[in-house]
């Protein structure tokens, strides 16, 4: 594999104004980035350093004031709304600090959600590879209880498998575990990262915690807006 | 199931209560436009039997003859004229009543004519004295022009045909008179009295006819007229009544006689119907508008609740109108069984008003509240709830579509 082939996602020169007239904000300043497939890298920074503002850039969630974003070789800088959805749809996973899981469905048809869109497997399939995803980070026997029924670390248990349903070649994470005591947010931690290396995905998570960034094969720290 | 319909199905569930306002006012919105236009419209249809079945799809009278036009005196461009107003003059009556029959016999949408000789007279009872209309018919035509024959209540019309001296008084009339069915009276025209027997009584339901008009054979009611040639008028009967206006119109141009459709004839009251229908649609309306009004509050409020979940749909690949799907999805749930129940309720409603007692007499005679059972009343129902319930769902869908995850998911979104 060569090198281009071997890069998921790539960033050059972003910059990110946020507000209008006097309070507005120059909040990512030049920022350039490349991730590798199999690689877990952690953006870290003080509040208000820009570290969610690029992660949602690059999962193409927002649009950049200027610079180019590629994702798996394709330039989305100029891309329309439609396009930078399917590619999200196809290429990218997201995993939040507040999980988002739909309370209405059960942890099997929020798994399946992302699937359904994509359209590329049978009912049967979806819910075969839901389970198994489910199975992996140690849900399937909840399986089919709703998101209210499920615990703070379980429900974030199953926004990883759901951002990996359709084997995505990036995984975002905007402070996966931030939300969770020390033992569910080792558990998620682990997950994402062995389930990601074991799919040659790459993982780009920004985080607080430093036992977190410590555990992760590349950290990048942030300060107003740029790396340092 | 596709993923949005899954999605809307769900969201929907999860907020009954909200939902079931909006699902009622939709049932009583389409229940009620179904009944009040099965009302209107059955007395409507009613009403157009009722006169079809007396005074017959186009009435042909009077003669038309050109009035002299204004002309030029001493020579075209003298700029001398004697003004005279334009347009026809009528002549009462028809002189050649069989070459007038003959000519709307060739109208192939014309099913029967009938000679009709009228005048005023004054009938005489052991009661009382009062002018009444005579007509003479033939009767066997006349059957043929209208319903005369199903209008029979009390005696039958075969004495009347066989009697020369036989009368088919209105009900109306035989009670003001005192008489009944084998009683004579007399009939006073031209200062000649004649006596007659009241062979049957009839009612139209009309109180104007039933009150002042009285059938005669008619070679009885020429000679007591004195009009031993001519017609007064011709009542012609159609195939496809609702051609009437179109026909009269052909008919007037080929005899050169005024032709009258029954929608000219009664154009005030149907007008006045046609005002009750829109009138009443437009009331229970309001229902349906209250229904849009209520789902237009709920998918408004369920847009600023799950900001959050169209956020992360958004960023699972779910586009724009994904998201603008999923909540009219949801308006047409709504709709699909409101409306569902609505028409059960409607019909339900129109099958138990048409069985309630009401006695109408005067424009027409009923017994029960008449209903016209209509696909179209039906189809308006639905459509007027989907016109509105689907706009009102229009503007929270575009809201719910245009949110921007970013903005959302940093906790931003206006």
């Amino acid at each position: 594999m060569s090198k281009s082939d071997s890069i998921a996602l790539s960033c050059s020169n972003i910059h990110r104004y946020l507000g209008e007239g006097e309070g507005r904000v120059h909040v990512l300043k030049g920022v350039t980035f490349e991730a590798e497939r199999g690689q877990v890298y952690a953006i870290v920074g003080p509040s208000g350093c820009g570290k969610s503002t690029l992660l949602y850039l690059l999962g193409l969630l927002d649009r950049q004031d200027d610079g180019d974003i590629t994702i798996d070789g394709v330039a989305m800088s100029q891309s329309s709304d439609a396009d930078r959805t399917s590619a999200r749809g196809e290429h990218i996973g997201f995993v939040f600090q507040f999980h988002f899981l739909m309370q209405e469905f059960s942890a099997l048809e929020n798994v399946m959600m992302p699937m359904r869109k994509l359209g590329k497997l049978t009912q049967p399939e979806m819910e075969a590879r839901a389970l198994e995803l489910l199975n992996e980070v140690g849900l399937g026997e909840k399986a089919h209880r709703l998101g209210t029924q499920l615990s703070g670390g379980e429900q974030q248990r199953v926004a990883v498998a759901r951002a990996l349903a359709n084997q995505p070649s990036i995984i975002l994470a905007d402070e996966p575990t931030g939300n969770l005591d020390v033992k569910n947010s080792n558990m998620v931690f682990d997950l994402l990262t062995r389930l990601a290396k074991d799919n040659n995905q790459a993982v780009i998570l920004v985080t607080h915690n430093p036992d977190i960034a410590e555990r992760c094969d590349q950290v990048k720290p942030m300060s107003d807006g740029q790396f340092v | 199931m596709s993923p949005n319909l899954r999605i809307a199905y769900r969201f929907l569930t999860a907020k009954k209560r909200a939902m079931l306002m909006s699902l009622s006012c939709i049932v009583l919105g389409v229940g009620l436009f179904i009944v009040t236009q099965a009302t209107t419209s059955g007395f409507e249809k009613f009403f157009i039997r009722t006169i079809l079945g007396t005074n017959g799809a186009v009435r042909i009278e009077d003669k038309m003859q050109d009035t002299m036009r204004s002309m030029e005196v001493g020579g075209y461009g003298s700029g001398f004229e004697i003004k005279q107003s334009e347009g026809y003059k009528y002549i009462e009556g028809i002189e050649e009543p069989k070459l007038v029959i003959d000519a709307l016999k060739q109208f192939p949408n014309v099913m029967a004519v009938s000679e009709v000789v009228y005048g005023s007279v004054v009938i005489k009872s052991s009661f009382k004295n009062e002018s009444v209309k005579v007509y003479g018919v033939n009767i066997e035509d006349h059957m043929r022009v209208s319903e005369l024959g199903n209008q029979i209540v009390r005696g039958d019309l075969s004495t009347f045909s066989s009697t020369p001296s036989g009368a088919l008084l209105g009900m109306e009339m035989s009670r003001r008179m005192q008489l009944d069915v084998g009683d004579s009276f007399i009939l006073e025209a031209s200062g000649e009295q004649r006596r007659y027997r009241v062979s049957a009584l009839y009612e139209t339901g009309v109180s104007d006819i039933d009150k002042v008009r009285l059938y005669l054979n008619m070679g009885e009611a020429r000679s007591l007229l004195k009009k031993t040639t001519g017609a007064s008028f011709l009542q012609v009967n159609l195939i496809d009544k609702d051609r009437a206006q179109e026909d009269a119109y052909r008919m007037s141009e080929v005899t050169q006689h005024s032709a009258k459709a029954w929608q000219d004839r009664e154009k005030s009251w149907l007008q006045a119907f046609a005002a009750l229908g829109l009138s009443s649609a437009i009331t229970v309306s309001v229902f349906t508008l209250i229904a849009g009004l209520a789902m237009f509050n709920t998918l408004a409020m369920m847009v600023m609740e799950k900001t959050k979940e169209i956020a992360i749909l958004r960023s699972m690949g779910y586009t724009r109108e994904d998201i603008t799907q999923i909540f009219l999805w949801q308006a047409v749930i709504v709709l699909f069984i409101g409306s569902a129940l609505g028409m059960l309720f409607g019909a339900t409603v129109t099958y138990i008003v048409d069985n309630i007692p009401l006695t109408i007499t005067g424009i027409f005679k009923t017994e029960t509240f008449v209903v016209s059972w209509n696909i179209w009343h039906y189809a308006a129902a639905t459509s007027t709830a989907v016109v509105m319930v689907m706009l009102a769902s229009l503007v929270p869908a575009r809201r719910a579509a245009r949110l921007e995850p970013g903005d959302v998911i940093r906790g931003t979104a206006q």
